[in-house]
């Protein structure tokens, strides 16, 4: 039997309603198969995967937690994937603008005023469309491949940033271990609602900035051009867009809100600077991105779902002693689901007997 | 018990309040920064949990968390240990530092243990490392009686405390054997990663070391060496496995008795906060078999490692002079611990420049 | 010590080599595959596992082929039957690969492996100077060599490499010439999972003969890289990969002797050279042109 798929004529609404439920009806089905399998009682492993952190209020403001970095960079990455900009480096400009930003509390430790978290957010945020303009650049002017060098500016930040811990920006203070100094009260990103758990402001900049790009893509001329750039630059040309500029635009959207999103994590979550205080929030909010169909919206709820499974997946190790392996395949999976039904919003799948297939445009599976 | 209480978690109808699992037996929780088939750090902690189960058997609990980053997911994942009820949680990096004195200023009745760090900011919170570089001081004993080139090659990962201490031990050793001794040394910057650690070592030997210890986790040079013929040092577990006749000797992070001491503390109600800097006398530095070495060789060693249990020597006696020639310590001054846990300089002799 | 070091790059660079063919094959198809990382550690902990079941470096081989070509069917049914987002796509391969090795080797940590010996052929092996160079490397290290003359040879001059490169140029043409895309496409994505499944076995066979969870270490990021600093030319990518292994090796080698250069500078230098380089290359813009597959990442479904 073949697998076909139909265009639509246009996107269904239906499906694009229904997909994220079929995937995660086939997410528990395969869940409960694998939890089955490695002899662990499949309702309980699920319960506690996706139900129990969303039971207490302290683990929904973790989720907060987790998936403001995750939406924050992801909705700056939609803006560049949209115009066909390929900015796979936002873990770099999510760590320099990290690095920016904290330049007022580490090196000027006695600078003690209102105005220092203001001026750390700005910072972060010049930091990280700075570094991000490094890939914009190249590929303006020498039509530099961006996939590339801006993943290699991610292994360059992380290095500067361990130089700067271990080196020059060690704490004083800390027996010569690799972390800053200890960020001073008015260098720290407060809670929204410090009664009830730690959730900083950085969620609420996640959804402000959800907000402003989803209005910049759907209701401004500025987000028809990134549309019709991305889609083809020729026509984008006729049009009279200028693709390098569009360029620079993007990288420089993503790499600020990469950058505020660097910035919010150490001054909000953190309090000081570490080597490795991102685990890879860069490269998981690519998922996330595509999560949410590019679409910022979208990306607020793929966020969620995202840093849910990572919480659920540290209660079933907990709770059940699920492992961290089981827990990072389970991820894998839940991924490809979402995926593949994402495909019914644009297409209708047909199965088809082989003796009826066409001239074998399709696949065998 | 548990299984009731699962099944209504399972109906999602009742929500269990920490700590009410904990009435008869004791939970026991650890964090660790690798996976723990890691082979070394992590692996090493995971087994002292084991050596705890085997103990207490049914009187105890236990529950872990592998590869938590040091970010913001540590303080999470600390929340959720305390929050299911664990009654001693034990933090296994030091990046853990600053989220286990939060978590523990929430969480009076939890008691908390970090390895490697130095806060102890609220009285349920203890602090526990090992002195390996005792270990590392007869391994450089060891070093200079076999080498034939008087120089070993030291693969190191970052420049902590820690492993500088370790470095300049390691020479101190080989110096009280051989004065000219030479050590080189190569940055991986990585704990983990065999390729690189394999790549550091072949660097190493061909520039004509003829003994490689290493300071990083994975059991890759220890293989190189056996591949390149000459002597090696294994790191946190034995691991003569991978180098039947290369392996000298494996200093042994054996975190089991401690664990024991501490939960056992915690059922008997005495648990009180401790600063401990556990030694080789204390069972917490285990030194593999000698192997692979002339009956003289190990007799020294063992003599060094006997002297080092009983107290009688410690490594960091004086007279030892700073790389840059200026005197560290004066002749028999001994170096004090609190100074030592903010080490960054080397010992003269070592063929690097410390990064700094 | 010229020769030891030559081959510690050799050994640095085949893995990286080998993963970096595959992905160009499948590149040149007009698939971007990020799985790299996931399909090489699902061939590391395959390889090992054989092996060391079986006693065999060779069925591990074999197996870790097979398994690296069969885990990237998965990454194919999705993105070209249900033309799901290939950049995405890849990364949740990669996600699932590093979990599912994971869960596969718990049983393997601790165990030394089965290592692959190297070649030894009597008086040419005992040359001096290039002896163990030519004639005393590991099997693989010959294979790596002879899987780029082939790619080389297959894509410019053999009609199904013609044919391979079109559907990576222009698949809509393609199409209307009667060619089959999207099979071309499961060949060539399956061609990189078995590339991918070889490296991670040279990996837990050759390079260090055991098993640890995350061992691939990032090594599939960088042969991903290699493809696009070759600007998808065979003999640039060995080029590429043995640039990469010589300046991590020369790194090492730089520290050992003293030189006082920050490590991280030092670690930072392979990235940064890479980009250097490849600014050089791309500053010609019509030979990047001739050689960049136009429908790169392009999803295709066939109209009727």
């Amino acid at each position: 039997m073949r697998i076909e798929l139909v265009k639509r004529p246009q996107h269904s609404k239906l499906f694009s309603a229904l997909s994220p439920f079929l995937a995660f009806g086939l997410t528990i089905v395969a869940g409960a198969v694998l939890f089955a399998l490695l002899g662990k009682n499949p309702a309980t492993t699920l319960y506690y995967y996706f139900i129990d952190p969303l039971t207490e209020v302290w683990s929904l403001h973790e989720l907060a937690i987790k998936a403001a970095p995750l939406i924050l960079i992801a909705v700056g990455l939609s803006v560049c994937f949209l115009s066909n900009n390929w900015n796979i480096g936002a873990e770099g400009q999510f760590l320099m603008g990290a690095v920016a930003g904290s330049m007022l509390p580490v090196l000027f430790p006695e600078f003690q005023f209102w105005i220092v978290l203001p001026l750390m957010l700005l910072m972060g945020m010049a930091g990280g469309a700075a570094y991000a303009a490094i890939p914009a650049f190249l590929k303006v002017r020498f039509n530099t491949n961006e996939i590339l060098t801006s993943l290699m500016l991610v292994y360059v930040a992380q290095l500067f940033l361990d130089w700067l811990v271990r080196g020059p920006w060690r704490n004083p203070a800390g027996f010569n271990f690799p972390e800053t100094r200890n960020f001073h009260s008015y260098a720290i990103l407060p809670e929204i609602l410090p009664d009830s758990g730690r959730a900083h402001w950085g969620f609420v900049f996640a959804l402000v900035a959800a907000l402003l790009v989803w209005f910049l893509l759907s209701k401004t001329l500025k987000g028809f051009e990134v549309k019709v750039l991305g889609q083809s630059p020729r026509a984008g040309r006729f049009a009279g867009f200028s693709a390098g500029r569009m360029v620079i635009f993007a990288f420089l959207v993503s790499g600020a809100l990469a950058g505020l999103a660097g910035i919010s994590e150490v001054s909000g979550a953190i309090g000081q600077l570490r080597p490795s205080f991102s685990p890879g929030y860069g490269f998981t909010a690519i998922i996330v991105a595509f999560l949410g169909r590019l679409n910022p919206l979208g990306i607020v709820a793929a966020g969620l779902v995202l840093a849910l499974t990572y919480l659920g997946g540290e209660a079933a190790q907990i709770s059940v002693g699920l492992s961290d392996k089981v827990v990072r395949a389970f991820q894998g999976m839940i991924l490809f689901f979402v995926l593949a039904c994402d495909t019914m919003i644009h297409y209708q799948i047909r199965f088809v007997r082989p003796q009826a297939a066409g001239a074998g445009e399709t696949s065998h599976v | 018990m548990r299984k009731t209480l699962l099944a209504l978690a399972a109906s999602a109808a009742v929500l269990i309040p920490g700590g009410a699992m904990a009435q008869d037996k004791t939970k026991a929780c650890w964090i660790y920064i690798g996976p723990i088939g890691d082979f070394g750090w992590s692996y090493q902690h995971h087994q002292g949990l084991l050596d705890v189960e085997k103990e207490f058997g049914d009187k105890v609990e236990t529950a872990f968390l592998e590869s938590v980053p040091e970010s913001a997911d540590a303080e999470r994942a600390l929340e959720r240990l305390a929050r299911s009820g664990c009654d001693i949680i034990f933090t296994t990096s030091f990046g853990y530092m600053d989220p286990t004195n939060k978590i523990a200023g929430r969480f009076p009745d939890v008691k908390f243990e970090h390895a490697t760090g130095y806060k102890r900011e609220h009285e349920n919170v203890s602090t526990y490392n090992s002195k390996f570089h005792e270990g590392r001081y007869v391994q450089g004993v060891i070093a200079a009686k076999m080498s034939e080139a008087g120089v070993a090659g030291y693969i190191a990962s970052f420049p902590i405390p820690e492993v500088v201490m370790g470095i300049n031990a390691f020479l101190l050793g080989a110096q009280s054997v051989n004065p000219d001794f030479k050590v080189k040394v190569v940055w991986a910057n990585t704990w983990f990663d065999p390729g690189k650690e394999a790549d550091a070592a072949k660097a190493l030997i061909d520039q004509g070391v003829d003994i490689i210890t290493q300071h990083t986790d994975s059991t890759a040079p220890i293989q190189v060496a056996a591949e390149r013929g000459i002597k090696a040092f294994g790191q946190a577990s034995d691991m003569i496995a991978f180098g039947p006749e290369t392996q000298l000797t494996s200093i042994i992070d054996d975190w089991g008795p401690y664990y024991i001491e501490r939960v056992k503390a915690v059922m008997d109600g005495t648990w009180e906060q401790v600063d401990v800097w556990g030694d080789m006398a204390e069972g917490h530095v285990v030194m593999a078999p000698y192997t692979n070495m002339p009956d003289d060789v190990k007799a020294l060693a063992e003599e060094t490692e006997a002297k080092i249990k009983s107290h009688e020597f410690n490594p960091f006696t004086g007279p030892i002079n700073k790389q840059d020639g200026t005197q560290w310590l004066a002749d028999g001054e001994v170096a004090e611990d609190g100074f030592l846990l903010g080490l960054n300089f080397y010992v003269e002799g070592v063929d690097d420049q410390l990064p700094q | 010590m010229f020769e030891a070091i030559v081959i510690t790059i050799a050994t640095a660079a085949t893995p990286l080599l080998i993963a970096a063919m595959g992905e160009l094959v499948v590149e040149r198809s007009g698939v971007l595959n990020l799985g790299v990382e996931g399909m090489m550690i699902m061939g590391a902990v395959t390889g090992f596992g054989v092996a060391l079941t079986t006693g065999s470096p060779w069925l591990g081989v074999f197996a870790a082929i097979l398994v690296g070509a069969l885990f990237s069917l998965l990454f194919a049914f999705l993105t070209l039957t249900l033309v799901t987002n290939q950049v995405a796509t890849g990364l949740a391969l990669t996600l699932l690969g590093l979990g599912l090795s994971g869960m596969i080797g718990e049983g393997f940590v601790g165990l030394p492996g089965v290592k692959m010996g190297t070649l030894y052929i009597p008086f040419l092996t005992d040359l001096p100077y290039v002896g163990r160079l030519v004639f005393g490397q590991d099997p693989i290290f010959y294979i790596s060599i002879m899987l780029t003359a082939g790619v080389a040879y297959f894509l410019f001059y053999t009609k199904a490499g013609l044919t391979l490169r079109s559907v990576g140029d222009n698949h809509g043409s393609a199409h209307a010439l009667g060619i089959r895309v999207i099979a071309i496409r499961y060949l060539a994505v399956m061609f990189g999972g078995a590339c991918a499944g070889l490296a991670g076995a040279y990996l837990a066979l050759v390079y260090v003969p055991q098993w640890v969870e995350g061992m691939s270490a990032g090594r599939g990021w960088i042969a991903l890289a290699l493809v696009v600093f070759a600007s998808w030319r065979p003999w640039r990518v060995l080029a590429g990969a043995y640039l990469f292994g010589a300046v991590t090796i020369g790194q090492l080698h730089a520290q050992a002797l003293g030189w006082p250069i920050p490590s991280q500078l030092l670690s930072a230098l392979p990235y940064l050279a890479t980009i250097v380089v490849l600014v050089l290359i791309s500053r010609n813009r019509r030979l990047t042109m001739v050689n960049t597959p136009a429908s790169l990442g392009r999803p295709f479904v066939p109209d009727r």
